[in-house]
């Protein structure tokens, strides 16, 4: 099987649609976390600026929330393309080199 | 507090000069093992997943982000930790849309996945443009900061110390290539992580290691707003225009993008941005603490006092905390940050020139290994010579804008063409070129218009471009132009050569 045939099997194409659906939703999440956040200290500072221990505001654990959040998102990414991803990748090449 | 920063001090030199021994140490061996272009260029992709993601957290956690931040968060308090999330969220989207694909396509840099589908000559030169003009405002602000820094750390001539950054990093690249300047950027993670976190336990043992007692003591002496947000985000359009340069000027940075071609695959490369996340995540949540932590301890009027920008808090803390020891190992951590940048810097730019302009288009791929190892050499000396003199240059200067303005054109002019390459099948060369053309130029004219240039630096009344960071309206520029020259003039070669390529990049098949 040539280059070519390969990027018309439907494997491959599902492949690929199913890499950037992930890669897609994450970047959605990513989105939503930090231009949430900055939306939310744009347009109400007062959310933010409450507190929630004696002199702690809502914004540092929000803060760090972002950070932590992103690191998760990266994690899991990996961990999918650790598993399903390149199985699903080494399948389409076992075929290609079989045939 | 008395303080002997600005004074050239035994320690800090002792700690300064052993870094630098080790790490030419390491550029010996290093020299030893680099024959052909591909170990100058990628150390020969042996390095793994862990020690890329050290790599890039030693690449892109810049002094500007340890001193510039902790001095932020000292002096304006919850500002700086906003600031600090926007320095990181770039990197899960790095990873989600062209880490991948770009590392199996490509071969030294980031124009040989253009270059891959696109016209060979019109494409390399322009990407060239965008990958240069970057990395040079990159290295001005590191330069200057550089030469600022090390006058104020150990009381060296502004001159003498941007020359000595300068010889000791085109050291470094010249004779070790990739793998020195790989190690030099692990060893300093591991130097500023480490020495961060040391200060950041020092500095909590003062309040019983309660993070709510370090608050409670900022809101005694600054009052409860040191806690809240403050005149960073006065325009919520404006703070998403610097975010959108943050988060997607990371996907453009030529010296970051480079470091995924070192590893040996996607998977590692994709490992690595999980552990440069980490540690950069890590960094950007204890890096607060050392600023609260100094704004009490010290005082802002002292750390004011020293430097306006508050870029002293950091070592001002540890020299309280340590005593000049610890300062002088924090100030030789600050000299380690720069030279590891600069050296990434000057590969990258070395690698555009030598590889991208002089083995691609003027030789037309036609250069063996002995002539392209000659010019990637030669293109080093000549990128870190443009480097110092621009450092000189602009002694003096306000320079803290060409960080903002470097990610803005990385976001504006390189990462548009980059993503669209990688997922849309019209793109055309004619299409490319402008994409890049325009996203050059609209984010450096709308940053000379805009209230960064015209009234913090002019001291103009008002300003024309009403955005701080143009990349909100120059990144989208970019992706109209390259989606409408793109329709106007299909390219059949480049659709053909994106179907072809669709294989590689997703089964990496061919890869290199």
């Amino acid at each position: 099987m040539n280059m070519k045939e390969v990027g018309q099997l439907p494997e491959f194409h599902d492949l690929v649609k199913r890499r950037w659906t992930v890669a897609l939703v994450l970047t959605a999440l990513t989105f939503i976390t930090y231009y949430g956040f900055i939306l939310v200290l744009g347009y109400s500072k007062a959310t933010v600026a409450q507190k929630i221990g004696e002199v702690t505001t809502l914004g540092i654990p929000v803060a760090i929330a972002v950070i932590i959040i992103s690191f998760f998102l990266t994690l899991f990414y990996v961990i999918w393309a650790n598993n399903t991803y390149d199985r699903l990748a080494a399948e389409i090449v076992n075929k290609m080199k079989k045939d | 507090m008395q303080t002997v920063l600005g004074q050239p001090t035994p320690v800090a030199i002792g700690f300064f000069i052993f870094f630098v021994m080790i790490t030419l140490g390491i550029t010996y061996y290093a020299a030893k093992k680099t024959k052909t272009a591909s170990e100058y260029y990628t150390a020969a992709r042996s390095i793994t997943g862990f020690q890329n993601g050290l790599a890039l957290s030693g690449d892109y956690m810049s002094a500007a982000s340890f001193l510039g931040i902790s001095g932020m968060v000292a002096l304006s308090g919850y500002d700086g930790m906003i600031y600090a999330t926007g320095w990181l969220v770039g990197w899960p989207v790095l990873l989600f849309l062209i880490a991948e694909p770009l590392r199996n396509i490509g071969k030294y840099t980031f124009a040989d996945v253009l270059a891959y589908r696109l016209e060979q000559k019109p494409i390399r030169i322009a990407s060239a443009v965008g990958g240069l003009l970057t990395l040079i405002l990159y290295s001005i602000a590191q330069m200057v900061g550089a030469g600022t820094l090390v006058k104020l750390l150990f009381g060296l001539n502004y001159e003498v110390a941007v020359l000595v950054v300068g010889i000791v990093m085109l050291a470094y690249v010249l004779f070790g290539g990739m793998i020195a300047t790989t190690w030099v950027q692990i060893i300093k993670a591991v130097l500023l992580l480490g020495g961060v976190t040391v200060l950041a336990i020092l500095a909590l043992s003062q309040f019983n290691f309660s993070p709510g007692q370090l608050y409670a003591s900022v809101v005694a002496d600054y009052g409860q707003k040191a806690l809240e947000p403050g005149g960073l985000i006065k325009n919520p359009l404006d703070a998403i225009s610097l975010g959108l340069a943050l988060m997607f000027g990371l996907l453009g940075l030529p010296h970051i993008l480079m470091r995924f071609y070192t590893v040996p695959d996607a998977k590692e490369a994709r490992k690595s941005i999980v552990y440069a996340t980490g540690f950069i995540g890590y960094f950007y949540i204890i890096i607060p603490i050392v600023g609260f932590a100094a704004s009490v301890l010290v005082g802002r009027d002292i750390i004011k006092g020293i430097d306006k920008g508050g870029n002293m808090a950091a070592p001002l803390l540890a020299e309280m905390l340590g005593g000049t020891p610890f300062l002088g190992f924090i100030c030789a951590v600050a000299f380690a940050t720069i030279l590891a940048v600069m050296a990434g810097l000057t590969l990258a730019g070395a690698s555009t020139l030598s590889h991208d302009i002089y083995v691609s288009v003027i030789k037309k791929g036609k250069a063996d290994e002995k002539e392209q190892m000659k010019v990637a050499k030669f293109a080093t000396v000549i990128f870190a010579s443009i480097a110092i003199l621009l450092g000189i240059m602009f002694k003096g200067q306000n320079v803290a804008f060409m960080v903002g303005l470097a990610f803005a054109v990385a976001a504006s002019a390189n990462f548009p063409t980059i993503l669209l390459t990688i997922v849309w099948k019209k793109l055309s060369t004619s299409g490319a070129v402008a994409s890049i053309l325009t996203g050059a130029i609209s984010a450096i004219v709308l940053i000379y218009l805009s209230p960064t240039i015209q009234i913090d630096i002019l001291k103009n009344e008002a300003a024309i471009f009403p955005l701080k960071n143009p990349a909100i309206v120059s990144m989208t520029l970019s992706f109209l132009v390259a989606i409408i020259v793109s329709y106007l003039t299909p390219d059949k070669i480049s659709e053909e050569k994106y179907e072809e390529g669709k294989v590689r990049t997703y089964l990496a098949v061919g890869s290199e």
